[in-house]
């Protein structure tokens, strides 16, 4: 852990270019200055908080949606929540291809056909709204997740007490807002502290889908660090990057710790 | 988790041990289809040399560009054979990466086709044999030319282009009028848009080495194309390369097709294209200038000058860019699948002639494109549709990712140009061409 951790610091002030090899020149903060001047730099780290922030929104009110669905005892429960768990165990790069091709190529996809059969033009959807896109794809990966959560949460839920409450003439959403969400308010903070630790650092399918194009429209920091990295070769500069992004996730996480904490208080 | 590799390298060393005689070369290749077909045929090779065993690893094209350049920078020894570019080649070469090729006479080294060998040479030192070679063409489909009333002319102009594409636009039949590369890469939409740029009177760099970007003929070309491939194009094509846009043609969807010449061989094979018998082919379009017109490209095998097993590396080499291995896959796959544009001799084969309609094109692009000089104004750089320095890489690939965002309309052609100009300047700078 630390060994790593002192090479890239170590990296980070050198000039160091695979494809330039040779003497490695203390250069001090250059490198920091270069990955920040970047073009790239300021639509990446809003695109990083943008993706984190729409995929746990959506996830966390999708999820408690669907919990709360499949919780009351129907026929073929156990069926239709083995499918809403499906989509967690596909690979992300599998994920991506399937979005692409199956959904929402403009030529052959499912979203076109629908899109054709109301008489519309289809939608070209990774080059017009290519961030909404990787959003989507991995909104559907982790819903599962979320969802299975919640689930799960939802089973200590105390019957008695939602029968109590209804007997006093509490209707359906003050149940759902005095008892079930508080319920859930732990779990919520589970689910959002998780998914802030690996969607951190999405990049599968943001590579195999639009490649960060159009332009930087769906470029965020962990892909930028691979620009710099794997088609730069500039160790370096990546080096500095990554150190940039752990300190972006750190303050992420303090904040975050700081509201969840509240949270596990009470 | 890390028992299973130990595990896997005690087991690999016990059984390994009882065949050390045999010498084991590690070649990394792209997962083209050419390729492919010479690890089917390895086993010739094999059978001529029993002491030497060929392990594989086949990679898609970026990555294993990643693979090579990681490895052959850190020393890393991970491979015997590498597949490189004409891009990698002159680079390597120079640094003293690699080790010089010298074949024995029955390799006939003069065979090779002249542009394709300077294309792989630095300082008359040849550093790879080419495995397979390629430059740019026009295919097109000759029925919807004809039922247009045009005609395609052997060598066409841009303007010329657009009016057939602007006749064989039909979206409501799914028929686009032409299809080009969109997809953001220094190897996907640059390669394409650098020959434009080229024949419309361009270049990348001046003799200072000062970026050209936002210079009149880059705005010309680049204008150019996306406003024809925004009027008769396919939806999506900022999302294309060339994979993409050979499944579109072979559909039957595109009306013309710029791209490269080993595409020729793909959409006139009735086994996988519909229009197999209604393709025809042109030179690439040209504008101000034929110079740099077509591209040149090569896929060639190479020696890391880190590697202890040169001289088997040798062998496997001379088997695998010789007249006999064309002949062998010939013989053994088809006269159609031969790999191209390497070598005097297989243009010069009567069933090749037959079994590829395309080969005089092919051969006469190939034989116009010269690395080495390829723009109008003078440029300090080797290289038709790249410029072999270590900086391009990444700014070919912040210029792609500008001109797809350009393409897609999320930005005019200036701001694209502007801020591509402001990528190449930095690089430029850091590699301290200039202050």
């Amino acid at each position: 852990m630390i060994v790593p951790l002192v090479m890239t610091l170590y990296f980070s002030t050198v000039r160091y270019n695979l494809m330039q090899p040779g003497e490695h020149a203390f250069v001090g903060l250059e490198n920091f200055e270069f990955f920040v001047t970047d073009p790239g730099f300021g639509p990446a780290v809003l695109n990083t908080l943008l993706l984190l922030g729409s995929v746990i929104v959506a996830t966390v009110v999708l999820g408690i949606g669907l919990a709360l669905l499949v919780h009351e005892p129907f026929p073929g429960r156990g069926l239709v929540r083995v499918l809403l768990i499906s989509p967690f165990f596909v690979m992300p790069t599998v994920n991506a291809l399937l979005w692409k091709h199956m959904m929402m190529n403009p030529i052959y996809g499912v979203l076109a056909e629908v899109w054709r059969f109301f008489g519309a033009a289809p939608v070209d959807w990774l080059t017009e709204h290519p961030l909404f896109s990787v959003i989507v794809m991995i909104s559907w990966q982790w819903l599962p997740f979320a969802c299975l959560i919640f689930i799960t949460s939802l089973q200590s839920l105390d019957r008695e007490q939602m029968e109590a409450a209804r007997m006093d003439g509490a209707n359906a959403l003050q149940r759902l807002w005095y008892l079930v969400l508080p319920h859930l308010a732990r779990p919520v903070a589970v689910v959002v502290m998780i998914e802030m630790i690996f969607l951190m650092s999405v990049f599968a399918e943001i590579y195999t889908t639009t490649g960060g194009g159009p332009g930087h429209a769906s470029t965020n920091v962990a892909f930028l660090i691979y620009t710099q990295a794997l088609l730069s070769f500039d160790v370096g500069v990546a080096s500095a990057g990554a150190l940039f992004a752990v300190l972006l996730a750190n303050i992420a996480a303090v904040f975050l710790i700081r509201l969840v904490g509240k949270n596990l208080d009470r | 988790m890390k028992l299973k590799p130990c595990l896997a390298l005690v087991l690999g060393l016990g059984v390994a041990g009882s065949t050390l005689a045999a010498t084991e070369l590690v070649v990394a290749t792209v997962n083209n289809g050419h390729m492919i077909e010479m690890q089917k045929l390895t086993k010739h090779f094999e059978q001529a040399h029993p002491d030497i065993k060929v392990k594989w690893v086949t990679l898609e094209e970026g990555v294993l560009r990643q693979r090579v350049t990681t490895d052959i920078a850190t020393k890393g020894g991970q491979f015997d054979v590498m597949t490189i570019g004409m891009y990698e080649t002159p680079i390597w070469g120079k640094k003293g990466w690699l080790k010089e090729l010298r074949p024995d006479a029955g390799y006939d080294v003069d065979d090779l086709l002249p542009a394709i060998r300077s294309g792989l040479s630095s300082d008359g030192k040849l550093f790879a044999a080419p495995f397979y070679g390629e430059s740019s063409m026009t295919l097109y489909r000759t029925d919807l030319v004809k039922k247009a009333g045009l005609s395609m002319p052997d060598r066409p102009t841009w303007e010329q282009v657009r009016d057939i594409a602007a006749k064989v636009h039909d979206p409501k039949a799914g028929v686009y009028g032409i299809c080009l590369r969109g997809k953001p890469g220094w190897g996907d939409n640059m390669a394409f848009l650098s020959t434009m740029v080229n024949t419309f009177g361009g270049q990348w760099f001046d003799l200072q080495w000062k970026p050209q970007l936002n210079s009149k003929p880059w705005k010309d070309a680049v204008g150019f194309y996306v406003d024809l491939l925004k009027k008769y194009g396919p939806p999506g094509a900022s999302a294309n390369s060339f994979n993409e846009n050979l499944a579109l043609f072979n559909e039957g969807k595109c009306g013309m097709w710029v791209d490269a010449s080993i595409a020729a061989s793909f959409v006139s094979d009735p086994k996988q294209s519909k229009v197999a018998d209604k393709v025809g082919f042109a030179q690439a379009p040209t504008a101000v200038t034929p110079k740099g017109a077509n591209w040149l490209w090569a896929w060639a095998l190479a020696i890391p000058a880190s590697s202890q097993k040169a001289d088997a590396a040798q062998k496997f080499i001379h088997w695998a860019t010789s007249k006999d291995y064309v002949k062998l896959v010939g013989k053994e796959v088809g006269w159609g699948n031969v790999p191209t544009g390497t070598r005097k001799s297989t243009y010069a084969t009567p069933e090749f002639q037959q079994a590829a309609k395309f080969a005089d094109a092919e051969l006469k692009a190939i034989s116009t494109a010269n690395p080495n000089d390829s723009t109008l104004p003078k440029s300090p750089y080797v290289g038709v549709q790249f410029a072999a320095i270590p900086e391009f890489q990444s700014i070919g690939v912040a210029v792609g990712q500008q001109m797809s965002a350009a393409l897609s309309g999320r930005v005019t052609v200036d701001q694209a140009l502007a801020a591509s100009q402001t990528a190449a300047e930095r690089e430029m700078r850091r590699g301290g061409y200039y202050k």
